[in-house]
């Protein structure tokens, strides 16, 4: 471009439940400038011109999952999306899709949560361990079957790229399977069984008709499809296998 | 939760679409373009009597089967799953429309190879 | 729904024409699509196979109904269908698998998927020169 912008339109999608039924576009002009994020220009709208606007964020450097929104149409960290790369603009920003929203860029994330309690998000020792016992050994290729799930910073963007959680929110989800995967993959956990259940129902792994879009948009290369997808290898294993243990699928 | 049937479905899906990746190009390309053209292979290839041989040797026998029914089965999951996308909810009638297909394909060809005899 | 005290009412955005709104959705219907054209060529296989079972006369007529234009227009898109199920096959098969290790190195995504190509274009070939075998 010959010459440089000095200002971009934000189009932002608000809702005020106390004044509107309906989601609204309203537009901002904001200063541009080439190192700028859509979370610092939504911060100068919120500053400088128009204090209702409502929008999460915390640690603006794409770590704390707090900022998840759709740019564009897709879904994206506002702390890592940037202005020079939306040029010229106009910049459509609205809620993280497939949620509820609560209000402007803000959506509902408590059934999220509880999914995400739902599958015992930590290790489960294999038996009981006293102090005694020491720290757990890993080897570096016990830790690389598992590494790159636990990078997931709970920011949603999967869901908001996951039709089929759009099409039934009872889905799992992408990152909280890749969650699940996570604890059943590292060598020190013990509570695989327990989570099988999850896997194994159709709000589990089989609702998943592997778009792959939730690997696409993960701001930390977790691979949320690998998790899901290759868990319903295990999940056609447990359910054929089970037959014939006594006690029912393998732990 | 209770736990789902769809492993039994998604096997079946995975086995065909695998069958259909690695044969389906070759298999279209033989039976609905090269043979019929007569180029760059001839109507010899399809004639009656290497066809029949075909059909009623056991190899010849369990891979028509396979091939046709798994194509069936791989389809009729995916598009059960499709029309879940386009907004059809998965249903009874959706499930036997799609399944119930493939099995329809599976039986019938399954009557006529057993009737070529061997 | 919110359970925010204030006048909230959580709004929820509808999902028709979901995949309209992104190319990667575009193509993830198209993958899809793939499997009428499958389902199509299921029924042509299991025709022949009742025609051949009903005799002679029977199988020459489908051979040549084979020859008719719409017939190889319709197994050219077939053809076509078949291509992109078999390229958007391999391009998500690696992530069905678990992580496979080689010599301690992680096995890449793309090798998966050139060795699914290489399986296909090897039993194409073999196939095919077959067929021209029984060409004679």
């Amino acid at each position: 471009m010959s010459e440089s912008a000095t200002t971009i339109r934000i189009d932002v999608l608000r809702y005020r439940p106390e004044q509107e039924d309906e989601p609204v576009w309203q537009s901002y002009i904001v200063p541009y400038a080439d190192d700028m994020s859509v979370l610092q220009a939504l911060q100068h709208v919120k500053d400088e011109q128009d204090g209702t606007l409502g929008f999460r964020w915390s640690c603006r450097m794409a770590i704390c999952g707090s900022c998840g929104m759709m740019v564009n149409g897709k879904p994206a960290l506002s702390c890592k999306t940037f202005l020079r790369d939306l040029q010229p603009g106009p910049v459509r920003i609205e809620a993280l899709a497939h949620f509820p929203i609560e209000r402007d860029l803000i959506v509902s994330v408590d059934p999220f949560v509880r999914k995400l309690e739902g599958i015992k998000p930590y290790l489960v020792p294999r038996k009981p361990r006293s102090l005694a016992d020491g720290e757990y050994l890993q080897t570096p290729a016990e830790l690389e079957r598992y590494e790159q799930f636990a990078s997931c910073i709970n920011c949603m963007l999967c869901y908001a790229a996951c039709p089929q959680y759009g099409l039934d929110p009872g889905f799992t989800g992408p990152g909280v399977l890749a969650l699940l995967h996570r604890y059943n993959a590292d060598s020190r956990d013990g509570g695989r069984a327990e989570r099988m259940q999850i896997v194994n129902a159709e709000e589990g792994v089989w609702a998943c008709t592997a778009v792959g879009y939730c690997s696409e948009v993960c701001p930390k290369h977790v691979d949320p499809a690998n998790a899901v997808n290759q868990n319903k290898v295990n999940s056609a294993t447990d359910y054929f296998l089970r037959f014939l243990s006594p006690r029912g699928g393998r732990t | 939760m209770r736990r789902s049937n769809a492993p039994v479905f998604w096997l079946l899906f995975g086995a065909g679409g695998m069958l259909c990746a690695l044969l389906g190009p070759v298999l279209v390309f033989v039976t609905g373009l090269a043979v019929p053209l007569g180029w760059p292979l001839t109507a010899d290839a399809m004639a009656y009597p290497r066809m029949l041989a075909l059909a009623q040797s056991v190899p010849g026998k369990g891979a028509l089967f396979v091939v046709i029914a798994l194509f069936a089965w791989h389809a009729a999951h995916r598009i059960f799953h499709s029309l879940h996308d386009v907004g059809i909810r998965n249903g009874a009638t959706a499930k036997l429309a799609c399944y119930g297909g493939a099995l329809a394909i599976t039986v019938i060809t399954a009557a006529s190879l057993l009737r070529l005899g061997f | 729904m919110s359970r925010n005290a204030g006048a909230g009412r959580a709004y929820v955005r509808p999902m028709r024409g979901w995949w309209r709104r992104n190319p990667f959705f575009v193509r993830y219907m198209l993958r899809e699509a793939t499997a009428v054209a499958v389902a199509v060529y299921a029924i042509v296989l299991a025709t022949g196979v009742v025609r051949l079972a009903q005799g002679e006369a029977s199988w020459n007529g489908w051979l040549e109904a084979l020859r008719s234009p719409w017939s190889l227009l319709m197994h050219l898109v077939l053809l076509a269908a078949m291509i992109v199920h078999a390229k958007s096959w391999f391009e998500i098969m690696p992530k069905t698998m678990p992580m496979i290790f080689i010599g301690g190195r992680r096995l890449a995504a793309a090798t998966i998927t050139r060795t699914g190509w290489g399986a296909t274009i090897a039993v194409s070939v073999a196939l095919f020169a077959l067929a021209l075998v029984f060409s004679r």
